[in-house]
């Protein structure tokens, strides 16, 4: 469903991706890894429309999305997480999920004005999605609390859902399990995997935990200063002479 | 450190001195038909002396006013409140409004003419500046020439009840709408700007409108205005002491009441009193609804939001227009209060006064809001001999309390949708 070919980002002098390519199936979860700075944010970058990319193409279901604005690239369904959780903090837990529904829901200033049978409808619908994921991820307890008031793991889950009410076909989730502790990162690998299972996500997934890693992904792409170093299952990957001299070796 | 300070205050010193002693310090005087430099009178240049000396000391000591400052708060009796549950506080917040609307609609029949017609001035300022306040303190852009909506308003209604004789009831919401037009023609282009280029922008659209108002003679009349607006009538009773429009009969006649000015001045009041709380509830319920989450969330985190679908430019462009709309409202009834308008009444001056009142009641807070503009609107008229400092007043205001409330008087608490917990 996804496809980048030869994608390149080049930030001045410095060529941050260089001739990535990488596809993600249906139903599958596809691994990021390689060494701080080697531009696994960036080519996150480009494929959420951050920046438009100085070469390559990335097209989703058959259409060309680079250099598309980020805000319809989230509503063609691929949604990102950010490697430093960014939630709306003074806004509560259940509101930040309100605001990810926003283009589901009526936006027409009048009916709501009225408070109009329809309108009242999709507003509890959206709050009824909202609960169902907070249940899910487990924060329906403090649904009401600012959401700047999480703990870290807490706000890490809380962004995950928030992606997740877009109802997304592609989710992008960028070093999930950083600063989590073993229990959580157990959480989240459930989690991930039950997106994929019972929701028909396709994940796309940047971690520095290994263990992660190898357990819930389909395939692996390694990257290294910006260049494709591997691609393959965790098998191959873990069995690769190139990626162990120069990232699993060095860890 | 102290030798820092001792330089910088020594710099500001000489600063004021070369600003202030050519300003103050030299007149021209008119002599037959020349004219010529003459010096300044010994007061004054003692007075310039005094003044740099105040700036010397007080840069020198500044750490220790600022201090001084910034621990006033403690005198604040509110400052150190827990803040209220969300539930009591909307409880006492509509206590509070539906007290003071209750008030507000009882009390012009007891005072005088003068204060009602002053009391509408604050009503049309507090929906300016409730519109405002949607713009700057909700969706967080900086809009300079805010007055140019209100003028649009305004001149909408002096306009068609000029030439097509229409009435003030029909030029309401064509007035708002038109403003609204306005706002969302202007705001495509330049809400792709930020911060300080969009005021700049916004303030020259501003000095635009005025300017064109000013030079669009054969429409507008220029400089000269337009006057005879009519006043609104109450389904189809005038207020005057005779009926002008054929078809309308008189209010004073229909209820058999001796003619008295002061109807019309009450009636206008209660309009824009009604016109106020329409703003205000239409706002409030705005807020509540997504698209004023939307504000919400572009301002805390605009990356955050658009990786969720949202896109800037709507967003904020339904809030500068929604703004705008209620400017266009409020100057409808400003061209109807006054039954003259010309382009001096839509100067820059209107647009900082507007802003100075969101900024006071403490952005986003609608009861901050309504203090703040019955401050700054009463104050001036109630120390008239302080006129000629009302701009220094409001200046040195603006700078304590960004020193010491950044957040207003009131700082806005927005109010949140609860998840009712199912059991
Ligand atoms: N906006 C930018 N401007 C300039 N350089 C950037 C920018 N974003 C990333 N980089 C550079 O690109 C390289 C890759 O960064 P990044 O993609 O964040 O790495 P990773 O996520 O793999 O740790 C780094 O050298 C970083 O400094
Ligand atoms: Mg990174």
């Amino acid at each position: 469903m996804l496809e980048v070919q030869n994608l390149s980002m080049r930030f001045g002098g410095l060529l941050a991706v260089d001739q990535v390519s990488l596809d993600v199936q249906e139903h599958e979860i596809v691994s990021i890894i390689g060494p701080n700075g080697a531009g696994k944010t960036t080519v996150f970058n480009c494929m959420s429309g951050f920046y438009k990319p100085t070469g390559g193409k990335i097209l989703f279901e058959g259409n060309e999305v680079q250099g598309k604005p980020d805000f319809r690239i989230s509503r063609l369904g691929m949604v990102r997480t950010f490697q430093h959780v960014r939630l709306f903090n003074r806004m509560t837990v259940v509101e930040n999920l309100l605001v990810a529904q926003h283009r589901h829901l009526n936006t027409n200033l009048i009916s709501g004005l009225l408070k109009t049978p329809g309108y009242r409808e999709r507003e509890r619908k959206s709050l009824d999605r909202a609960s169902y994921w907070l249940d899910r991820v487990g924060l329906l307890d403090l649904a009401n609390r600012d959401a700047g008031n999480l703990a870290y793991g807490q706000q890490r889950r809380l962004e995950i859902a928030r992606c997740m009410v877009t109802e997304p076909k592609l989710l992008m989730l960028d070093e999930p399990a950083a600063g989590l502790n073993p229990a959580e990162t157990r959480d989240l690998n459930l989690l991930i995997v039950s997106l994929k299972e019972d929701y028909n996500v396709s994940v796309v997934l940047i971690e520095h935990d290994m263990s992660l890693v190898m357990d819930i992904s389909d395939r692996i792409n390694v990257i290294n200063q910006g260049r494709p170093l591997a691609s393959g299952t965790p098998d191959e990957i873990r069995h690769n002479d190139d990626v162990i001299k120069a990232y699993l070796g060095e860890a | 450190m102290a030798a820092h300070n001792l330089k910088h205050a020594l710099f500001c010193a000489i600063i004021t001195l070369i600003i202030a002693y050519p300003i103050l310090g030299f007149n021209l005087v008119a002599s037959g038909t020349n004219i010529i430099l003459e010096g300044a009178t010994t007061q004054t240049v003692i007075s310039v002396l005094l003044a740099a000396v105040v700036v010397f000391l007080f840069q020198l000591f500044r750490d220790n006013i600022m201090a001084l400052l910034g621990k006033a708060p403690a005198l604040n009796p509110l400052a150190n409140r827990q803040p209220m549950e969300q539930s009591r506080r909307l409880k006492l917040e509509s206590t509070i409004l539906t007290l003071i609307i209750i008030g507000a609609l009882i009390w012009p029949f007891f005072v005088s003419r003068g204060s009602v017609d002053l009391a509408t001035l604050v009503l049309i300022y507090i929906m300016l500046a409730l519109g405002l306040n949607v713009v700057v303190g909700l969706a967080g852009l900086l809009d300079l020439g805010y007055v140019a909506f209100y003028a649009v308003g305004a001149y909408t209604f002096a306009l068609l009840s000029q030439y097509y004789g229409v009435s003030f009831w029909f030029a309401l919401p064509i007035g708002a709408l038109l403003a609204a037009t306005f706002g969302l023609v202007l705001g495509f282009p330049v809400l792709r700007l930020r911060g300080d280029y969009l005021a700049i922008v916004t303030l020259g659209f501003g000095e635009i409108i005025r300017i064109l108002l000013n030079n669009m003679t054969s429409l507008t009349g220029g400089p000269n205005g337009i006057g005879g607006i009519p006043d609104p009538t109450l389904f189809g009773m005038e207020f005057g002491r005779r009926v002008k429009e054929e078809g309308n009969t008189s209010f004073h006649e229909t209820f058999g009441i001796a003619y008295s000015s002061e109807h019309k001045i009450i009636f206008l009041y209660l309009i824009a009193l009604v016109l106020a709380v329409i703003t205000a509830l239409v706002i409030r319920r705005l807020m509540r609804m997504p698209v004023g989450r939307a504000w919400e969330a572009l301002r805390e985190d605009e990356i955050a939001a658009r990786s969720l679908g949202l896109s800037r430019t709507s967003v904020k462009l339904s809030a500068f227009t929604i703004g705008a709309f209620f400017a266009g409202f409020a100057g409808t009834v400003f061209a109807s209060k006054q039954g003259f308008i010309s382009p001096e009444s839509f100067v820059f001056l209107e647009s900082a006064i507007v802003l100075a009142i969101v900024v006071l009641g403490g952005m986003g807070s609608q009861l901050g809001v309504i203090l703040a503009a019955i401050a700054v609107t009463i104050l001036p008229e109630l120390a008239r001999e302080f006129s000629e400092y009302r701009m220094l007043i409001f200046g040195a205001a603006m700078v304590l309390m960004m020193v010491w409330r950044p957040q207003g008087l009131m700082p806005m608490r927005r109010i949140h949708i609860e998840l009712e917990k199912q059991e």
